[in-house]
């Protein structure tokens, strides 16, 4: 079992979350080339080690998370909101 | 190197067992090869004894960090089938069926391949329709396919759970008869010396860790036993493939590294006689019963990427639910082994059998949970394209282009994620 330090609930089992994917994907705008678009939904850098990935706390706050965490030893570095704006309230406060 | 025989069997039993040679030799790494494979998994050695015995190919090396057969062969649930619907894929892998269906004579080598059926349950009409479409469709190329009512399943496995009152109440079952299993040991190992007795290399304890690239080609490999040049390379790493990818300098893969986990209990009289899957309502799970005995089953991906060959306890206890909800006498068996594989889960689904953009690079990856039934078409494939340097109609879309092109080979209809094509 992972342990997940969610930043609204504390410390979680990972079976309260819900795995999202790749969270340094930056989807590019709507009328970007069709290329871009492609690269962003199909292709992965597949990290073997510290990876950014979101996860979503279904089971506890329904947040959004953004999680650095080693794909190998599957150690967590840091964790937190994956919404800039909470984000963003949460680092100022 | 012996032959198998009746007679071998026989003559070595009189002599105490002392006429048996090495089954593969354990050769050096020569400085130069015509074609290298990286990965002695089943894939790999499939493939480089395809090039020998179907292309005549000679000079051919496969290269193995650890040794051949230790990484996903040894981390499967041994089953084989061909019950696929999409296009490519229905001819690819009845292909590889009927491959199993002779291996053991080909191969001289007894891969254990047992026939026993591969059944699917339903539990709705909808279900039962959708079955119906899926295998009136693999009909159409040849594959078997039926469908059985309740009566006929009661009557062919009468120890399921039957019970109105289950969450998810039996309709029925999606049956394939040629489906079945096969030792995975044995498979890699019959491999192994068919293609060693052909002249091939396999250089065992030789992790590859670099590239060398020049003007567009794959020149030679960094390895732990020392530079080894390559006219033509074969990339069949399953879940390291974008490790392998990186160091050749070719950027990202529509592959995502995730793991897999099985379980054997300990063995018991024979209980069950074909492979039994159970999938509705979010749970996943098939389960058959080894030659041993021990009840070899699995179920979901762990949900979350990783590289670890090792698995987590919520899948263990979603597993074991999955079990009790369909066969409630296995509730006192005991776990022996449980074992977690690294699977390169690809964004359809699907495997690629390819040309990349390095000439003579070939790539070999994406095969998801479905590697092991697929490895013989695998192999087949693979080396019909580096020999030939163009892949076969059969595994046309199977490159890394097909969603540049707008063709999605998606069996689940799942969507561009790849934790979902389990």
């Amino acid at each position: 079992m992972i342990r997940i330090p969610c930043p609204f609930c504390g410390e979680r089992d990972h079976s309260e979350f819900t795995y999202g994917g790749d969270g340094s994907i930056v989807y590019p705008d709507l009328d970007a080339p069709i290329s871009d678009w492609h690269d962003a939904v199909f292709l992965r850098e597949n990290i073997r080690g510290v990876q950014t990935e979101t996860w979503h706390h279904t089971s506890g706050c329904r947040m959004w998370l953004l999680v650095e965490r080693d794909t190998m030893t599957h150690e967590i570095l840091s964790v937190r909101p994956a919404h800039k704006g909470i984000r963003a309230a949460m680092e100022n406060s | 190197m012996t032959r198998f025989s009746a007679w071998n069997v026989f003559w070595n039993g009189l002599k105490g067992q002392k006429g048996w040679t090495r089954q593969w030799r354990d050769p050096e790494p020569k400085p130069e090869y015509d074609i290298i494979i990286v990965g002695a998994g089943l894939h790999g050695l499939a493939t480089a004894y395809y090039l020998a015995k179907n292309h005549g190919l000679k000079n051919i090396a496969v290269l193995e960090k650890g040794w051949l057969g230790g990484g996903n062969a040894g981390r499967n649930t041994t089953i084989v089938r061909s019950n696929y619907f999409m296009p490519g894929n229905r001819q690819f892998y009845e292909h590889s069926l009927k491959l199993w269906e002779n291996l053991s004579f080909d191969l001289n080598y007894n891969v254990m391949f047992s026939q026993r059926a591969h059944v699917s349950l339903l539990h709705s009409p909808a279900a039962t329709d959708g079955a119906a479409r899926r295998y009136n469709t693999m009909r159409l190329t040849g594959t078997d396919a039926e469908i059985w009512t309740l009566d006929e399943l009661k009557r062919n496995i009468p120890h399921l759970n039957y019970s109105p009152d289950a969450r998810f109440p039996i309709t029925g079952a999606a049956v394939q008869r040629r489906a079945g299993t096969a030792r995975h040991d044995a498979v890699a190992w019959a491999y192994a010396r068919g293609a060693d007795q052909l002249g091939v290399d396999i250089i065992q304890n030789c992790e590859v860790t670099g590239t060398i690239r020049e003007n567009g080609r794959l020149t030679g490999l960094e390895t732990s036993r020392g530079t080894i040049k390559g006219k033509k390379v074969g990339f069949a790493v399953a879940g390291n493939t974008s490790r392998l990818w990186q160091m050749a300098g070719l950027g990202r893969l529509p592959i995502e590294t995730h793991k897999l986990q099985a379980f054997v209990t300990e063995p018991i009289k024979p209980l069950l006689d074909q492979v039994v899957v159970f999938g509705v309502g979010g749970a996943h799970f098939y389960i058959s019963q080894s030659d041993k005995g021990g009840m070899v089953f699995g179920g979901d991906l762990d949900w979350y990427k990783s590289y670890a060959q090792r698995g987590n306890l919520p899948i263990v206890q979603d597993v074991a639910e999955c079990a009790l909800s369909i066969l409630p006498c296995l509730g006192r068996l005991r776990l022996v082994r449980h074992w977690s594989g690294v699977m390169d889960m690809s964004m359809d689904g699907t495997f690629f059998i390819c040309k990349t953009p390095l000439e003579n690079l070939y790539l070999n990856a994406g095969w998801n949970y479905g590697g092991f039934k697929a490895s013989p078409a695998s192999g087949w494939y693979f080396a019909d394209l580096i020999a030939n340097d163009r892949p076969d109609p059969v595994v046309a879309n199977h490159d890394l282009t097909r969603f540049e092109r707008g063709i999605n080979l998606d069996e689940r209809g799942a969507g561009p994620d790849p934790k979902l094509h389990g």
